[in-house]
C-alpha cells in the first residue's frame, strides 16, 4: 500500500504541476482574443470573470484542461463506438494499423538481424541503408507510399501499417543485432567445446541472450508504430482514425476536438508501451530472472 | 620417482604434445604464448599448470580443447587431433567463470551439453541425477544461477562437464574467484570426484598449495616465451586428508614447485 502510495504521488506531483503551467499558458493565450471580443462587445469584466471568459472560449488558441477532459469524456463515453465521432471508433482504426504494422516490423527487424549476426556480407552491405532509411523524412514518404499502393489497387489499412512497420523495424533491427551479439565469449567457446552447430548455439544462446534486448527495443518500436499510423493518416485524406480526427479539427479550428486526440494517441501509446513491457517482464520471469 | 614414472608409462596416453607453440598475431608484433612444449599426459592423472600471468597455462589447455590452434609442432588428444577429439566431444571444459546459463535452472544447465549431443530425456534425467550428486548439489536442481552461491554455481559448471561422461576434464582455475575455505572444500570434493570417476584431469591455477594437493604431476610454467620450465611428479599418497597440506613432504615438493617458478621467472623486470 506504502509502496503503491510511493510510486503514485511523485506522478500525481508533476501532473498537478502540468495541469496548473497549463492553466496559466491557457489565460495567457487566450486572453488577447477574449479583450478582442470585449472590446468590440464593449464589456469591462472584473479579472476573475475575465479569467473564467478566457478558459471557456468555444474555439481557444490553448484549450483549457477541463475542456479537453470534457470534451474526451463525450467523445469517449458517450458516443456509440461505432459512430464517426467517438474517440474509441477513431483509436481503434489507428490502432489495428499500428498492431498490423508493428507486428509487420518486429518480423522484419528480427529477419534482418539474423541476417547480420550470421552473414558478415550483410552486416557490411545492409547496415548503412537501414540507418540511411531512417533519415528519410516519413511525413514526405508516406503520402507516396499510399499513392503507389492505391495504384495498384491496394487500399485500406495495408499500406497504412507499412508507413508503421518502416518506423518500427529499424529499433527492433538495431537491438536484436545487439541482443543476439551479447552472449559471453566463454558462453560461445563453451558451445564450442560441445561441438553445438550453428543453429544450436542460435536457439540456445543467442535468442535467450537476445530477449531483454528485444523488449527494450519492442518497446520503442510500438511507439515509433503508432506515430506510423497518425501520420500515414494524415496525408492521405483517410476518412478514419486518430491522425484523420486531428487533420479535420485542425480544418475547423476545433482546437478542442484536437488536443482531445492527442490525448487519445496519448493513452494508447502509453497502453501500447506498458503493455509490450508487461509481455517482456513476463518472458524474463519465465526465464529466471532475478525479480527487481 | 621411479616407481612414479612407470606406471605413466604403462597406461594409455590421453594428451601428447611435441614441440608446442603457439604465436598469437597482435597489434604489438608477434607474442609467443607457448613454446617448445613436450608434455605426455596419461589416463588418470591428475595434472596441474602452474605459473605466474601470461605463462601460456590457459593458452596450452585452449589448444587440448581445440580452442586455439597451435602454430608449431604436434598435439594429439585420444590419439586424434584436437578438432577431431573435439568433435568426439572427447572432453569437458570448466572454465574460470562458471558461465552459466541464467535463463536455465541448474538441472538444465547441467542438461545443456546432452541436448546438444541429442541424448534422450530419460538418459538426460538420469545422467543428471548421477551428476547432481557427483558434485553434492541433489535438492538444487531447480534453483537459478542468481539463487546459489559462487562456489555452488562453480560446482554445477563442474556437474555440467561430467554430464556426457568425458573421459578427459579440463579445468581453467575453476576455483579461483573463490575465497580460499570455499576453495578448499571444492579441492577436497574434485579429489573424491577424481578417485571415484577415474578420469583424466588437467588443472589451471596459480596457487602453490592448490597444485601440489590436488595433482600427481605439477607443470610449472614461465612466460615470454610461453614454455614449461619444471615437471615435478608428486610423491604424496592416492588418499589425501587437508591436513596433509602441513606435512614435510607436501611442503618439500611446495618448495620445489616455488623454486621452479623462481628459476623460470626474472622476477627483476
Amino acid at each position: 500500500m506504502t509502496r503503491a502510495l510511493d510510486n503514485v504521488v511523485p506522478v500525481l506531483a508533476i501532473l498537478a504541476g502540468l495541469v496548473a503551467a497549463w492553466y496559466v499558458a491557457a489565460v495567457l493565450l487566450n486572453a488577447p482574443f477574449q479583450r478582442d471580443l470585449d472590446r468590440r462587445a464593449e464589456e469591462t469584466p472584473g479579472a476573475i470573470a475575465f479569467i473564467g471568459k478566457t478558459l471557456s472560449q468555444p474555439k481557444p488558441t490553448m484549450p483549457a484542461p477541463h475542456q479537453v477532459a470534457a470534451n474526451f469524456f463525450e467523445n469517449t463515453f458517450l458516443r456509440k463506438i461505432t459512430s464517426n465521432r467517438s474517440l474509441v471508433y477513431h483509436a481503434w482504426v489507428t490502432l489495428s494499423s499500428t498492431l498490423l504494422g508493428f507486428a509487420f516490423g518486429t518480423l522484419l527487424g528480427v529477419l534482418i538481424a539474423v541476417g547480420i549476426v550470421h552473414f558478415t556480407s550483410l552486416d557490411r552491405s545492409l547496415m548503412p541503408w537501414i540507418v540511411a532509411s531512417q533519415t528519410i523524412p516519413i511525413l514526405a514518404i508516406a503520402p507516396m507510399v499510399i499513392v503507389v499502393f492505391a495504384a495498384i489497387g491496394v487500399v485500406g489499412i495495408i499500406p497504412k501499417s507499412l508507413i508503421s512497420t518502416y518506423l518500427s523495424f529499424f529499433p527492433v533491427a538495431v537491438g536484436m543485432v545487439k541482443g543476439l551479439r551479447s552472449p559471453e565469449i566463454t558462453h560461445l567457446d563453451l558451445m564450442h567445446t560441445y561441438n553445438a552447430s550453428a543453429s544450436q548455439t542460435f536457439w540456445k544462446l543467442r535468442v535467450p541472450a537476445s530477449m531483454p534486448f528485444l523488449f527494450a527495443s519492442m518497446k520503442v518500436a510500438v511507439a515509433a508504430s503508432l506515430v506510423g499510423a497518425i501520420v500515414a493518416e494524415l496525408p492521405t485524406g483517410a476518412v478514419a482514425g486518430i491522425g484523420s480526427k486531428l487533420l479535420q479539427a485542425s480544418y475547423y479550428s476545433q482546437t478542442i476536438d484536437m488536443w482531445s486526440a492527442l490525448v487519445a494517441g496519448s493513452i494508447v501509446a502509453a497502453l501500447l508501451v506498458t503493455l509490450v513491457g508487461r509481455v517482456g517482464r513476463l518472458v524474463s520471469r519465465s526465464m529466471g530472472a532475478r525479480p527487481a | 620417482m621411479t616407481v612414479g614414472e612407470a606406471t605413466v608409462a604403462e597406461k594409455t596416453t590421453v594428451v601428447e604434445a611435441k614441440g608446442l607453440g603457439l604465436t598469437f598475431q597482435t597489434n604489438d608484433g608477434p607474442v609467443q604464448a607457448l613454446t617448445g612444449v613436450d608434455l605426455t599426459i596419461g589416463k588418470g592423472e591428475f595434472v596441474s599448470f602452474i605459473g605466474p600471468s601470461g605463462c601460456g597455462k590457459t593458452t596450452f589447455l585452449r589448444v587440448i580443447a581445440d580452442l586455439e590452434k597451435p602454430t608449431e609442432g604436434s598435439i594429439s588428444v585420444n590419439g586424434m587431433s584436437t578438432e577431431q577429439a573435439r568433435e568426439s566431444r572427447a572432453y569437458g571444459y570448466v572454465f574460470q567463470a562458471a558461465a552459466l546459463f541464467p535463463w536455465r535452472t541448474i538441472a538444465r544447465n547441467a542438461a545443456l551439453p546432452l541436448e546438444i549431443m541429442g541424448v534422450s530425456a530419460e538418459e538426460q534425467a538420469r545422467r543428471i541425477a548421477r551428476v547432481m550428486d557427483l558434485v553434492n548439489l541433489t535438492g538444487f536442481e531447480n534453483k537459478y544461477p542468481w539463487q546459489l552461491s559462487g562456489g555452488m554455481q562453480q560446482r554445477a559448471s563442474i556437474a555440467r562437464a561430467l554430464a556426457f561422461d568425458a573421459d578427459l576434464l579440463l579445468m581453467d582455475e575453476p576455483f579461483g574467484a573463490l575465497d580460499e575455505i570455499v576453495r578448499d572444500h571444492l579441492n577436497k570434493q574434485l579429489l573424491e570426484l577424481w578417485a571415484r570417476t577415474n578420469k583424466t584431469i588437467c588443472f589451471v591455477t596459480h596457487s602453490i598449495p592448490e597444485a601440489v594437493y590436488l595433482s600427481t604431476r605439477i607443470v610449472v610454467m614461465s612466460p615470454r616465451p610461453g614454455r614449461v620450465t619444471d615437471v615435478i611428479e608428486s610423491t604424496l599418497p592416492k588418499e589425501r586428508p587437508l591436513h596433509i597440506r602441513e606435512s614435510p613432504e607436501f611442503l618439500a615438493i611446495a618448495h620445489r614447485v616455488r623454486d621452479g617458478l623462481h628459476a623460470g621467472h626474472s622476477y627483476e623486470d
